[in-house]
């Protein structure tokens, strides 16, 4: 559905250039949701304006069903962008016009039939919840509600296709779930592929298929949600995987405790979450386990459960008690001290 | 108060409507001139959606220049070109092009300043939803900046109110005019302290007119 090949964006002020990204390709499959996570200056922002071309890629081509957007002339771009629709992390309504006003307008400036345009906002103001604030002005409304008028004006062109650029980071976490909620149910009731950035670790494993992660201006690891979230190969993934994990123990404790024994991280995937590893190796072996940090995490096709712990015993004994666990597949990592 | 008015109550409103004629005339024409130019400056700007360097720094350097003239010297300096193009140096219509030419650059920059308030991501939305650019200047930039655009205008009106007041150097009449003529050289004071309470109300009148329309335009 959507493919970039080879995108390079350089931003050249004065005699200062900044390549913000570099050689990157990615593949979003129809009807998936593809998110990028990346800390902010990892070009993940230049790379979705690359996907409609807000941004002009230096060098590469953007693909959107099939057609080079680069390639096309002025007046087929602006046609060809009807297809994708964009949500932004600041909303970017007018100000001066309500909410049924924004969603109508562009369908007016786009020429659609008057009967069909307010079929059209009725329909999705509907589906994002705010038929009742039709008449109200964007500066009555709350953060998420903005977000809803902006879901509602983008899905209002019938796009095949919406970008979102990150559309959940200026909303408070109670929030931001609602409007994760909504994306899922865009995705999953009409159908459209949805790609989005993010810095939120928490929005990639809510909602998202796959996910690529983004580090100075290259995509540096991709794949499944479930993969890269419970075998992080990067160091700049695995910094967000375990980061967001509370797997913040001071390094004083850690250095304490690696001297009485090993300090490792488990990684558990669906089913196994649910099974009591701990007990079994502590009557199976000569080790005394003790967990410092854990907790259960909701991706969108199966949860993970991430353990720290602490193996007091013989060395070797730990060796069996860490081969078990591998045996039954859960993931066994040596925590640096 | 009667008496003040029999004797001098033809003059002053003579010279109240001569000064609006004068207002509005250079007012419509400086509008005509100055939004398009106040939109072209912000279009071809950097980072504008017409970017053209050469027409941007000769129209802002044009407009900085004419800027720089006081009224009173551009009246004078103009004097030939107004003479060509008008006809005639004197009354209503020599006035006319002088202000039409201090006010117009003014209102561009007012315009222009008006317009780049108008939030960025708002046009980005509308140019990813493949809007063309004259749509988004007018449906877009120019509806979201209409209360600071009012607001500019308030300003200019006020402004160019002012300038006419000099237009009696070259026989154009209105209000600043009579104050001038009778107030101080004839030493008519009254007139003077008259015609200032009629200036007075007529700025306060267009400042809250302008106000009260902008407010009802802006939502935020």
């Amino acid at each position: 559905m959507i493919e970039l090949k080879n995108v390079s964006k350089t931003f050249t002020t004065g005699k200062k250039k900044v390549e913000a990204l570099k050689d990157v390709s990615l593949k979003i499959n129809k009807g998936e949701i593809y998110g990028v996570i990346g800390f902010s200056g990892a070009g993940k922002s230049t790379l979705i304006r690359c996907a409609n071309l807000l941004e002009r890629p230096t060098e590469g081509e953007v693909f959107i069903d099939g057609v080079d957007l680069t390639k096309l002339k002025k007046w087929q771009l602006r046609k060809a962008r009807g297809k994708i629709g964009m949500i932004f992390q600041h909303f970017n309504l007018l100000s001066t016009a309500t909410v049924y006003e924004n969603v109508a307008r562009p369908l007016k400036l786009s020429k659609v039939p008057k009967h069909e345009i307010k079929e059209r906002v009725d329909k999705y103001l509907k589906i994002v919840g705010l038929e009742e604030k039709k008449n109200v002005y964007p500066a009555q409304l709350s953060g998420g509600q903005k977000q809803r008028v902006a879901i509602a004006r983008a899905l209002a062109q019938e796009p095949e296709v919406l970008l979102s650029d990150e559309a959940t980071s200026a909303l408070d976490p109670n929030t931001t779930s609602s409007i994760l909620e909504l994306l899922l149910r865009v995705n999953k009731e009409l159908g459209i592929t949805i790609f989005l950035i993010t810095h939120e670790l928490d929005v990639i494993q809510r909602i998202c298929d796959r996910v690529g992660v983004m580090h100075h201006g290259e995509l540096v690891e991709e794949g499944s949600v479930i993969d890269v979230f419970t075998k992080p190969q990067h160091p700049q993934t695995r910094k967000f995987v375990f980061d967001d994990a509370n797997f913040q123990v001071p390094d004083s404790v850690k250095k304490g405790l690696s001297a009485t024994g090993r300090l490792v991280s488990l990684t558990f995937i669906g089913e196994a979450s649910n099974e009591p590893f701990l007990a079994a190796i502590t009557k199976k072996f000569e080790v005394v386990p003790s967990i410092l940090a854990g907790g259960i995490d909701q991706l969108k096709a199966s949860s993970v459960g991430k353990l720290l712990i602490h193996l007091q015993g013989d060395p070797a004994e730990v060796e069996k008690a860490i081969s078990y666990l591998e045996s039954q597949h859960v993931t066994v990592e040596e925590v640096a001290s | 108060m009667i008496e003040f008015w029999t004797e001098w109550g033809t003059d002053i409103t003579e010279a109240f409507w001569q000064t609006l004629l004068m207002t509005g005339i250079s007012l419509a024409i400086s509008i005509l001139i100055g939004l398009p130019l106040g939109i072209l400056l912000v279009m071809t700007r950097k980072g504008g959606q017409a970017e053209n360097r050469v027409f941007y720094s000769i129209v802002n350097t044009i407009i900085n220049v004419i800027r720089s003239i006081p009224f009173i010297i551009l009246l004078f300096l103009l004097l030939p070109l107004t003479r060509a193009l008008v006809g005639t140096t004197i009354g209503v219509e020599g006035v006319i092009l002088p202000l039409v030419v201090y006010t117009a650059p003014y209102i561009a920059r007012l315009m222009e300043s008006a317009l780049l308030e108008v939030n960025k991501g708002v046009i980005e939305a509308y140019e990813s939803m493949g809007i063309s650019t004259t749509k988004i200047i007018w449906s877009v930039i120019i509806r979201e900046a209409r209360s600071t655009m009012i607001l500019g205008l308030t300003i200019a009106t006020i402004g160019l109110i002012g300038a006419t007041a000099m237009a009696g150097l070259v026989g154009a009449g209105g209000l600043g005019d009579l104050a001038y003529q009778y107030g101080h050289l004839r030493f008519e004071p009254v007139v003077m302290y008259v015609v200032i309470i009629i200036l007075i109300i007529l700025v306060q009148a267009m400042q809250t007119f302008g106000n009260v329309l902008a407010r009802r335009l802006r939502k935020d």
